[in-house]
């Protein structure tokens, strides 16, 4: 059976073309839904087993990055988005996805009172580029894949800190599940994405949609093998 | 407001004019005094903003498309429309059935892949930008953005470009004149203002270009375009009488009043920051992904963008065959105390304008509502003339002959006399110190500091970035995006801009920039045989016969390498009275400035071409032939030369050049491939040695053509002669390389292994230094 994916879009989210077009490659049924559907009760997430919030600015990102509709996922849809969690399907938060899970206190598990955030890179700006990271393959959303993996970052809020127990806990638990091998933004111990302790709801700050076709890759000389974004997406979808 | 103008005298319309900032001429005012005295009437101040507006040099270009008397070395030719008998002139013997839309709507179209065609716009937008940098530039972005979604019936905007030019950054700040911000809080708000519109709206920065030059300080230059793919069948677009008037996106209010008007005259220190706004992609990007959801439904006829004008500009343009009836009270606005002339003149952001059929209001209502898109149906197509009403009142009634055609033509004077360049001088020094010193030029430096802030892998479709490699710090001649899902075809961009060059001859400089343009574009893989020109003007005060002689010369060199490429302009603007006025009244000019951009379908990315060596072993070739042209060069501006002539255009070789190129590049040949631009065979040797494979050539192997004048290893490394490229070959095709090759092609070297950046004359080592050495200063020069 085909699975169903759900990318959910919110005012100023503009990577949903990309993100439903990668899930659509590794074989998922695709929908970009409007926040507005969700909270209208026309689309009910418990119909799909991946969600995927993209990245973007939503809101404008204008309460901090991802804010405004963590407060949807924490208040007006606590409900079903708890319940999703819960029954262990799939969740993934890319760039301003991660920053909305983040604030929607998902890490390290439900309900955590909010004890770590994403904040300005350290330089002060927006960054565009290529970076090398380190992933656990251990986890399934990375499996098969090299322990050295280059993918695009872009964002200008993507510092991963946190009050101390809860960076240790994570880096202890092994939750950190991606790491920068040069670190782009002052994240605690390079981190670039972690999983729940669940381990169905992934946040990331780099792109693995912008890396789905081999003419992507900006190193022209040695093209890797294998295509490392596509192969996420194909994770997710097998492990849906 | 007395508005009694029917019994004003010269001397009082003049007056008038300039106390409502309505900009218009003495002539231009009779004509409008006349027109009410024979309707017996006054004008209302809506109908004499809108009148103002819609005549206004930035909405209606009455200098590019009108009469202008010029005369050259002495020998006198009169323009009826300078625009059409220069730049357009060689679209009359043009095979042009690749072009969908030339120079009629907001944006030109070109065929992409079967079914789907490429909208190209660029506009400037200086004035906000030298007074609010910030708001400025982004709201430049912003409405170039609205441009594209208003081609046709809407096309997605898949890629933008933005090309700045500003004071020298390290201007001292007691030189900085009162009313002026100093270039580097220019640079900084103008990339910031461009780096938060464009990334959030979800569009690639993928393109772009900064000069530098101390004839900035009192008026930077900021240029903002667009690329957008479109379905063919959605090229046209037809207002049908009794069509509902749809507002769609933001809010009215009273910022921006008088864009239009203001843009058309001189800054003076005096501007207001407040008449600039501040953009709000959230809105435009929400309106934006709706907009092409209705037109993929077919849900109207016809679509504008409210930009300079606002509804005065969008329902004037729009209603031009229809007539339009209008009732401001219906529309939102973001505060009550709003005169009627305000509502329908603000030039608010974030707003387009819809042509929707009754029957179909439902149905946008419904689409609008439901992702909190902001609409008001203002009022209705029809009834021949251009009618305003607030509440029952009516505020504005103007034919439309009248206020699209009434204008008086006038006819401008232009003048023209060659200047006699000056015997060639170079101070020889070291060869590896001169481009150590281009290198450290704000101008030929990296941009990589302003390029990082752009987003530009969103959508996922880049293919060629301004910054390759996995470090992403080997400069490109252009970028290659791939917007269709399921089609491996790409579009390529390239631009072409220096307006040093125009200094000496505004003619060469506009001939050079748009060859240089097609280079970067077909360097990178586009196909040029179905390309598309786009021509960006920012001149000075045309009001001075010697400025619009150079603008005549400027146009005329367009039309030139038009014809000689084959390649037509199919979209352009013009951005006039450049300049600031001091204190004592002296006017400073920015020095003439072209920007031509190209864009060319790619049919295959997996065949785009970058421009940095590859790897060891490969066969390096010089493409074409140098002259000595070292007039006002990157040679010349770092203090080494003097004198000397600016490239020209010719004829007997671009072609071949250009089309030896796209060949080699279509059969897969080519390992890499720079063309040569400013800083000459130097600057891209090194530039191509920055991947970090080393390379060695020898100049020797090359001769040049004509005299030089001057050293000859000067003028082979340093000459900025226009259709020439360095290309890579990897030994196995220099055989089919070569026998492809009608032009001069001559093998000048080889890549090597050990990173070294090698030069020798013969037997004569000039450079061996470390690429990275370069790649350093390169790296460096320009400060944040």
């Amino acid at each position: 059976m085909v699975k169903k994916a759900i990318v959910i879009k919110a005012p100023g989210t503009n990577n949903d073309f990309e993100t439903a077009r990668a899930l659509e490659m590794a074989g998922a049924q695709a929908s970009i839904v409007h926040i507005n559907r969700i909270a209208a009760g026309q689309t009910r997430l418990d119909d799909f087993s991946i969600m995927v919030i993209p990245g973007g600015f939503s809101y404008g990102d204008e309460l901090g990055a991802g804010k405004m509709f963590s407060l949807f996922l924490k208040h007006r849809f606590r409900e079903e988005f708890e319940k999703f969690i819960k029954k262990g399907k799939l969740v993934a938060g890319i760039c301003n996805g991660f920053q909305v899970l983040v604030k929607a206190n998902v890490f390290p598990e439900l309900c955590s009172p909010q004890s770590l955030t994403l904040t300005s890179n350290d330089c002060g700006t927006f960054i565009c580029r290529w970076v090398e990271l380190e992933v656990d393959t251990g986890k399934f959303w990375f499996k098969g894949l090299d322990c050295r993996i280059s993918l695009p970052i872009a964002h200008a809020e993507g510092k991963f800190t946190g009050t101390g127990e809860t960076l240790d806990d994570i880096s202890e638990c092994g939750l950190a599940a991606l790491t920068y091998i040069e670190n782009p933004n002052g994240s605690y111990k390079n981190i670039a994405g972690i999983v729940n302790r669940q381990g169905n709801v992934l946040g990331m700050m780099p792109h693995p949609e912008r890396y789905v076709f081999s003419y992507q890759y900006p190193g022209f000389f040695r093209r890797p093998e294998e295509i490392w974004g596509i192969k996420i997406y194909r994770n997710i979808v097998k492990n849906a | 407001m007395n508005l009694n103008i029917t019994e004003m005298s010269a001397c009082q319309l003049k007056d008038f004019s300039r106390r409502y900032i309505l900009s218009l001429t003495l002539e231009e005012l009779q004509t409008v005094r006349d027109h009410f005295k024979e309707k017996g009437r006054q004008p209302t101040r809506l109908e004499l903003e809108c009148i103002a507006q819609t005549w206004s040099e930035h909405c209606n270009h009455k200098t590019m498309t009108g009469r202008v008397e010029y005369t050259e070395n002495g020998n006198t030719k009169t323009y009826g429309n300078l625009l059409k008998e220069t730049v357009f002139k060689p679209l009359e013997s043009m095979d042009t059935g690749h072009c969908l839309s030339v120079f009629k709507d907001n944006a030109g179209i070109i065929k992409f892949t079967p079914g789907w065609g490429i909208a190209m716009k660029a506009e400037t937008h200086n004035h906000p930008s030298a007074i609010e940098p910030y708001g400025g530039a982004a709201t430049g972005v912003g409405g170039v953005i609205r441009d594209i979604l208003g081609a046709g019936l809407g096309a997605k905007p898949v890629m933008n470009i933005d090309v700045f030019c500003f004071g020298d950054l390290d201007t001292p700040h007691s030189e900085i004149p009162e009313g002026v911000l100093h270039p580097r809080r220019v640079f900084r708000g103008v990339v910031k203002g461009v780096r938060d519109y464009s990334n959030r709206m979800g569009i690639p920065t993928s393109s772009g270009a900064i000069i530098f030059d101390e004839k900035y300080l009192y008026n930077p230059l900021v240029y903002c375009g667009t690329i957008g793919v479109i379905p063919e069948k959605c090229v046209d677009k037809q207002v049908v009488e009794g069509d509902i008037i749809l507002a769609v996106g933001g809010k009215t209010g009273k910022d921006g009043l008088h864009g239009a008007t203001f843009s058309s005259v001189g800054l003076d220190g005096c501007a207001d920051s407040g008449c600039v706004q501040i953009g709000d992609p959230i809105t435009e990007k929400q309106f934006a992904d709706i907009l092409l959801k209705l037109r993929d439904e077919n849900l109207y006829n016809a679509v504008t963008d409210c930009g300079a004008g606002g509804f005065s500009s969008a329902v004037g343009e729009m209603g031009r065959e229809t007539g339009a009836v209008v009732n401001l009270e219906k529309v939102t606005l973001k505060q009550k105390d709003m005169e009627p002339w305000e509502i329908f003149l603000s030039e608010s952001q974030e707003r387009m304008v819809l042509s929707v059929p009754g029957e179909k209001i439902e149905r946008v209502r419904y689409l609008l509502e439901s992702e909190d898109v902001g609409f008001a149906e203002i009022g209705k197509f029809g009834g021949g003339k251009l009618k305003v009403y607030y509440e029952d009142k009516l505020e504005c009634e103007l034919d439309m002959d009248f206020l699209h055609g009434g204008y008086p033509r006038t006819v401008r004077t232009a003048l023209w006399t060659d200047k006699e360049s000056e015997d060639i001088f170079v101070k020889e020094t070291g060869p590896a110190d001169v481009l150590m010193k281009i290198f450290s030029d704000p101008n030929n430096a990296s941009k990589e500091k302003v390029i990082r802030q752009y987003d530009h892998e969103v959508q996922g479709s880049s293919v060629i970035r301004p910054l390759e490699g996995m470090d992403q710090d080997m400069p490109q001649d252009g970028c290659v995006i791939r917007p269709l899902n399921g089609s491996s075809a790409g579009i390529a961009v390239g631009l072409g801009i220096n307006p040093f060059y125009g200094i000496q001859d505004p003619f060469r400089m506009a001939a050079t920039v748009a060859e240089e343009a097609v280079r970067n574009a077909v360097s990178c893989g586009g196909d040029i045989r179905r390309a598309g020109l786009m021509d960006n003007f920012c001149w000075g005060d045309t009001e001075d016969p010697e400025i619009l002689g150079e603008l005549v010369r400027a146009c005329q060199g367009c039309g030139d390498a038009s014809g000689i490429l084959k390649i037509p302009f199919i979209s352009g603007k013009d951005s006039l009275n450049n300049f600031y006025s001091t204190p004592s009244a002296e006017k400073m000019n920015i020095p003439g400035t072209l920007l031509v951009t190209c864009v060319a379908p790619v049919e295959n990315v997996e065949k785009a071409c970058r421009s940095s060596f590859t790897g060891p072993g490969n066969l390096i070739y010089l493409a074409g032939e140098t002259l000595c042209e070292l007039g006002y060069s990157a040679l010349s501006r770092s203090g080494f030369c003097s004198g000397g002539e600016v490239p020209a255009l010719r004829k007997e070789i671009s072609q071949g050049v250009l089309e030896f190129i796209r060949k080699c590049i279509e059969r897969g040949l080519l390992r890499s491939c720079h063309d040569l631009s400013e800083g000459g065979l130097a600057l891209a040797f090194a530039e191509m040695c920055f991947s970090g494979t080393g390379a060695e050539i020898d100049i020797s192997a090359f001769d040049l053509k004509g005299r030089s004048g001057c050293g000859e290893m000067w003028a082979k490394l340093f000459s900025e002669s226009n259709s020439r490229f360095l290309i890579e070959v990897s030994p196995g095709n220099a055989a089919e390389a070569e026998a492809l090759a009608d032009i001069p092609l001559i093998s000048i070297g080889r890549t090597t292994e050990n990173g070294l950046l090698q030069v020798s004359d013969g037997a004569k080592t000039v450079i061996k230094s470390p690429a990275d050495r370069f790649k350093k200063v390169y790296t460096e020069a320009l400060k944040w």
